[in-house]
């Protein structure tokens, strides 16, 4: 477990390319310490992108993303949630306990402690049975036990409500809430404007790979700078 | 049959340590298919406590393993292939044990007419020129040189045994015997090898008795001097007892269908 | 027509009967072949999941290869290895040539590329599915590996069951290197050849009947254990 604190995390004229086209950036970006931030922007501006620069998952093609520590290390304080959860195929308590058993846990204890985060995210009646027969909400659910068990200082999520009835919506952002309560840094990428304004404590704004707005929630949505960003929160579709 | 069934696994599992002293002799397919192995063997065993593993292959395959060091003796029967095997140093000496015959095998309603010939080389040419289909072993074994040697003895020369209707099968005695039965074709077989074949089909016992078809068996041990690894000691135990008259009893007597099949004529020393 | 009726009254006798010699090469037949798969599977398992999850620079190359040797003709195996093992070969000193574990050795020789390629195409669509959260999780090759393996262990049981079914049924490498001693290396297949040769059909076909049914009920069994087809397994 990495005590160190790995944020504030920057990021300088960092550039994803995929076959020699710029997808993201050049971005400039610090993410403190604490809160929630959320990624907007319309589909295809490169947020899943983004997110996946910062977890180190996106080849950075060019500019520099610095943590406090180095990147090896800092990789274990960090955690994923994707839009599409990877279901392994085991039961749903072994892929929970899974992220344990990486760092020589005992198998008995990581069991143990996967039961507690299940209770945690309301998945306890299915703790013995196989992760591939769950619904898309409790996918979701299993997803965030198995990113929160490894205790992460910061959580990055893609849309985890993305194709979620209104109350598995609900119970995610319940989860995500005591989360961040807990001191987890939370940066997470949607398309829901009522989930952005519940959760956000800091927006970011692209389109078109770039940065067009940062800056805190209220006057985000107050009066957001950009034309872009003020056509998007009118709900008119960007380009 | 349970206990059966156990004693075997427990037979298999345990095997090497319980058995008796092991040797690899290489023989004829004949010596197997006539079934003389299954009587000689099992006395063998009781005699001298020895397992003798055969490897059933032709005699060009049986003199091959022999040189390679990879069995302790060779029971084959072409004499001039055993004497360059002994001239090659492979083998320490050659010890004839019997012989049995080669009898030639054909169509029932005989189409060449080979049943009245006078001698072996009569009743080829009459197959040559009556250009009917005749199965050659084909496989470089005794069988096979002793068959080409009988087509030379004939006059029928090998430009002469044209594939219109000489067919080599390349085959051990019992494929070749099927190739026979299965285009109704002539062939020469061993007597041993043919009283046992199961598919005879059409096929008769057209010509036997003349004395060129006699075929001698000559066990020859592997020169320990060339492969130090071989039993020697196994080997020279297994020659006095297949000399011996107790080997002779059983080869005489040894019949199938009501006929002798092997002539014992070892000489003891 | 009526051989094969004879064949299977045969087989029925033999089976009903407990021939002992029947017993003595079916146990060998499965000694021979189950070792091997053991073996192979040891080697071609963790092999294809390794080929699935690194990328060096030949591994395209590696791969062609490989499911090129699937193809590799058991003949030649046989007579490759039976002159390595030849007294007068380079590993004549061990003895091992028309032994058992000369079989073994054939078999494992020509069971690996098949085992190893099948459970590379399984590992590569695991892999696809993986990859993103066990790169995020930051784990070794070796946990990945082994993650793969082991949650793709019932479609990679398919694999060494593939190897089986080849193997049970192979003669031509065994016949070469095991020379299908009685009581030593005589086994399913190499038995129905010499039959064959005989001209006894019937008993041939008996032996025929007595593999199948070894090979169904083996891939029975092994399905049965691992509880493949059942409930919301996989």
């Amino acid at each position: 477990m990495v005590t160190r604190p790995i944020l504030p995390l920057r990021l300088s004229g960092a550039v994803a390319r995929r076959k020699g086209k710029t997808i993201v950036g050049p971005v400039d970006l610090d993410l403190g310490p604490t809160g929630c931030t959320i990624v907007m922007g319309p589909n295809g501006a490169g947020k899943t992108t983004l997110l996946r620069l910062m977890h180190g998952l996106e080849r950075l093609a060019d500019g520099t993303i610095d943590w406090q520590i180095p990147d090896v290390e800092a990789r274990e304080a960090q955690a994923y949630v994707f839009q599409t959860p990877v279901m392994m195929r085991r039961s749903v308590l072994d892929n929970v306990a899974f992220p344990l058993t990486l760092h020589g846990v005992h198998r008995k204890e990581a069991r143990d402690r996967a039961a507690d985060w299940l209770v945690r995210v309301g998945l306890e009646a299915a703790a013995d049975r196989q992760a591939t027969v769950l619904s898309g909400g409790e996918r979701q659910k299993l997803a965030l036990a198995r990113a929160l068990i490894r205790e992460p200082q910061i959580l990055f999520l893609d849309e985890p409500c993305a194709s979620l009835d209104g109350r598995a919506t609900r119970d995610i952002e319940a989860i995500l809430q005591a989360a961040r309560a807990d001191g987890t840094r939370l940066v997470m990428a949607t398309h829901d404007m009522g989930q952005a304004r519940r959760l956000a404590d800091e927006v970011l704004f692209i389109h078109h790979g770039r940065l067009h707005d940062s800056g805190p929630a209220p006057s985000f949505f107050g009066s957001a700078p950009t034309p872009e960003a003020r056509a998007f929160l009118r709900g008119d579709i960007l380009e | 049959m349970k206990k059966q069934a156990i004693f075997a696994i427990a037979a298999l599992t345990m095997g090497t340590v319980l058995q008796a002293e092991e040797m690899k002799m290489a023989v004829t397919t004949s010596f197997q298919n006539s079934g003389l192995s299954d009587v000689l063997l099992p006395e063998i065993k009781a005699d001298l406590d020895l397992d003798v593993q055969l490897l059933v292959v032709g005699t060009g395959q049986a003199i091959r393993l022999g040189e390679a060091g990879d069995v302790d003796a060779i029971l084959v029967h072409s004499r001039k292939a055993e004497e360059a095997f002994i001239a090659g140093g492979n083998g320490t000496h050659r010890t004839e044990i019997m012989y049995n015959d080669f009898v030639l095998i054909g169509p029932g309603d005989d189409p060449a007419g080979v049943a009245s010939a006078g001698s072996a080389a009569e009743a080829l040419t009459l197959i040559a020129e009556a250009r009917v289909p005749f199965a050659s072993r084909g496989d470089d074994s005794g069988t096979h040189k002793k068959e080409l040697s009988l087509w030379e003895a004939a006059g029928v020369g090998e430009s002469a045994r044209d594939v219109s209707w000489y067919k080599e099968a390349g085959s051990g005695m019992g494929a070749t015997l099927n190739t026979a039965s299965g285009m109704n074709a002539y062939i020469m077989s061993d007597r041993a090898s043919w009283l046992k074949f199961g598919n005879k089909g059409d096929l008769k016992l057209l010509f036997a008795g003349d004395p060129v078809l006699f075929n001698q068996y000559a066990y020859l041990p592997v020169n320990p001097e060339a492969h130090p690894h071989v039993k020697a000691d196994l080997a020279a135990k297994l020659e006095d007892w297949l000399i011996s008259d107790r080997a002779g009893a059983l080869i005489d007597g040894y019949t199938l269908n009501g006929e002798t099949l092997f002539t014992f004529n070892a000489k003891q020393e | 027509m009526n051989e094969i009726l004879q064949g299977m009254i045969e087989a029925g006798r033999l089976i009903v009967t407990l021939d002992s010699d029947l017993i003595e090469i079916s146990l060998r037949s499965l000694q021979v072949t189950v070792t091997a798969v053991l073996i192979s599977s040891a080697i071609g398992l963790p092999l294809g999941a390794f080929l699935a999850v690194k990328r060096f620079r030949h591994r395209r190359a590696a791969i062609a290869t490989l499911n090129a040797l699937m193809g590799l003709p058991p003949v030649v195996v046989g007579l490759v290895v039976y002159l390595l093992l030849s007294r007068s070969g380079p590993f004549g000193v061990l003895g091992l040539l028309f032994t058992p574990s000369a079989m073994i050795i054939a078999q494992v020789i020509i069971l690996t590329p098949l085992i190893a390629s099948i459970s590379h195409q399984t590992m590569r669509d695991m892999w696809a599915e993986y990859h993103d959260l066990l790169i995020s999780l930051n784990t070794t090759r070796h946990q990945r590996i082994r993650a793969l393996l082991w949650d793709g262990r019932r479609a990679l049981l398919t694999a060494s069951l593939a190897g089986f079914g080849r193997g049970i049924g192979e003669v031509g490498a065994i016949m070469i290197v095991g020379g299908n001693i009685d009581h030593a290396t005589r086994v399913l297949t190499t038995a129905i050849a010499l039959e064959t040769g005989k001209g006894e059909f019937a008993v041939a076909l008996a032996l025929g009947f007595v593999l199948i049914a070894l090979a169904l009920a083996v891939n029975w069994v092994i399905h049965t254990l691992s509880r493949t087809e059942v409930g919301e397994r996989w």
